[in-house]
């Protein structure tokens, strides 16, 4: 018998975050600064692995990644990491139980309570310091 | 053994790590605070950073928190994508090789030039 | 925390008695017969008061009666007619056309359940998925046996849980998830609420069995808190906030 398509949205629906409010984008970004912070983290690894070939090998490092681009893709690191480290916290602490609101009898409109100024806040404060991050981050590394 | 590990108890690992990984980076990045930018990435200053055994001990320990924690990460949204008996197997095993071979490789670094074999 | 109420807003421009026309789309696709999912246009007149359900009843009364729709009380009580009305899951007999705010309305399948014909989907996996936490009171004592004559329960026990008794089985937590978006195996946030529903009730006692259940690869961890169930559901059942306090039992915030 011929599997039935199970109608699924697919990956459109899980990187779409427009429909539901800024918890939907907090969880798009969390994925998405997950997989860039890994990313950078691989690169990383590999690139201080070159301290191993002396100063001549380490400076030939530095030559790649103390570029304007260089800067720009570290300024971009910044803002994952602070971003993924405040919005993390907050998960963690809803995943608890915390802020997430008492039970109560429901009554019309129906608004859920989980979905308080306390996470909204938590998220907004996310994407704030991670711009503020990167912002200080750009100052020292070409503040010289 | 990852199959045979309590999804629940993975998860704990996940939370443990990342809490662990924020105190540490912040401590690495603030490293490079200490004297200039530019400074601090210099060659000599480098190392003088690897051949100090508290640091070298702390950039090992990040090594593995973030280890474990950005490839159980992967293997969440990677389980996520697709099901199926071998497709999950292989996800599983194949972000704990990788866990351990990033982890063996910045050790290889970290070891060696801590201990001077440059 | 005080919530920004948000009661559904009908248009002010929409007036008491002279109707205004919206355009209704309905996506229609027989997978027995088509390829693929194709639109049908109506011009359907509606007043301030005019659901999406009845837009759709006024399609198939006048224009095309082939129209598969699934729909029972009109009073948002059973469940049955939960689609995606422009881009959202919600309930056609629960929407007034005025609160959309656009003179077309798109109405399609709910995502993430197979689809019979039109607007009517399968609701097999949602029913697997619930009946596997086993969503009845758990309980060896028994009402007839014991000198009770039946479990007792203070207003605050009955607090603890009756909002998530509240769920209608509409499935639209489950169509609005992003993860159900990807992944077949998920137990879905509907039936992870109703695990809570019964964690929670102080007559049950059956929580070490459900954890065990819901403690698995595509169990409650690959929940991420996104929200959109508790944001969809339209009895205030708030899903996010039960699947929470659930796992908090896992992690040991709760005992």
């Amino acid at each position: 018998m011929k599997p039935q398509d199970e109608n699924k949205e697919g990956i459109g629906g899980m990187i779409n975050p427009r429909r539901y409010g800024i918890e939907r984008v907090a969880y798009l970004l969390m994925r998405l600064s997950g997989l860039g912070l890994l990313a950078y983290f691989i690169g990383h690894i590999y690139e201080t692995s070159s301290i191993l070939k002396g100063q001549v090998g380490w400076n030939e490092f530095l030559d790649l990644t103390q570029t304007n681009e260089g800067h720009a893709l570290l300024a971009i690191v910044i803002a994952m990491c602070v971003f993924h480290t405040v919005n993390g916290i907050r998960v963690m602490l809803g995943h608890g139980g915390v802020g997430v609101g008492k039970p109560s009898r429901p009554d019309y409109p129906y608004d859920p309570a989980s979905q308080n100024m306390k996470h909204k806040i938590g998220i907004y404060s996310a994407i704030v310091l991670a711009a503020i991050a990167m912002m200080y981050g750009l100052a020292v590394m070409y503040g010289e | 053994m990852v199959n045979k590990m309590r999804e629940s108890t993975i998860m704990k690992i996940h939370y443990g790590t990342a809490l662990g990984a924020v105190a540490l980076v912040a401590v690495h990045i603030l490293m490079r605070l200490t004297q200039s930018f530019a400074e601090s990435l210099e060659y000599t200053n480098v190392i003088a950073n690897y051949q100090f055994l508290p640091y070298a001990g702390m950039l090992e320990i990040i090594l593995i928190l973030l280890s474990i924690h950005g490839f159980n990460g992967l293997r969440v949204i990677l389980l996520e994508l697709k099901q199926g008996p071998r497709y999950e197997k292989a996800v599983s095993y194949g972000c704990v090789a990788a866990m351990m071979g990033l982890i063996a490789y910045g050790s290889r670094t970290i070891i060696m030039v801590n201990m001077g074999m440059l | 925390m005080t919530q920004v109420p948000s009661i559904a807003e009908e248009k002010p421009t929409t007036s008491l008695s002279s109707p205004k026309t919206a355009t209704l789309r309905i996506a229609r696709f027989n997978p027995e017969k088509d390829s693929e999912r194709k639109f049908m246009e109506f011009n359907i007149p509606y007043q301030r008061w005019t659901t999406v359900l009845e837009a759709i009843l006024e399609v198939k009364k006048h224009f095309d009666h082939s129209v598969a729709v699934r729909y029972s009380c009109r009073q948002a009580t059973c469940g049955s007619c939960g689609m995606i009305i422009n881009g959202k899951p919600r309930l056609a007999c629960f929407t007034k056309i005025s609160e959309l705010e656009s003179d077309v309305v798109t109405v399609e399948p709910m995502n993430n359940f197979p689809i019979i014909r039109d607007l009517a989907v399968r609701f097999e996996r949602l029913f697997e998925s619930h009946h596997k936490i086993k969503p009845y009171l758990i309980n060896d004592d028994s009402e007839i046996s014991s000198n009770e004559k039946e479990f007792l329960q203070t207003p605050e026990e009955v607090e603890q849980y009756i909002q998530f008794s509240n769920c209608i089985k509409c499935g639209l937590c489950n169509s609005a998830c992003p993860t159900m978006a990807t992944d077949s195996s998920f137990v879905g946030p509907q039936a992870l609420a109703q695990a809570y529903r019964y964690v929670a009730d102080s007559r049950d006692k059956g929580k070490d069995s459900r954890l065990k259940i819901i403690d698995e690869s595509h169990g409650i961890w690959r929940c991420h808190f996104a929200g959109s169930c508790s944001q969809v559901c339209p009895k205030g059942v708030d899903p996010a906030m039960g699947i929470q306090f659930l796992r908090g039992y896992l992690l040991g915030f709760r005992s």
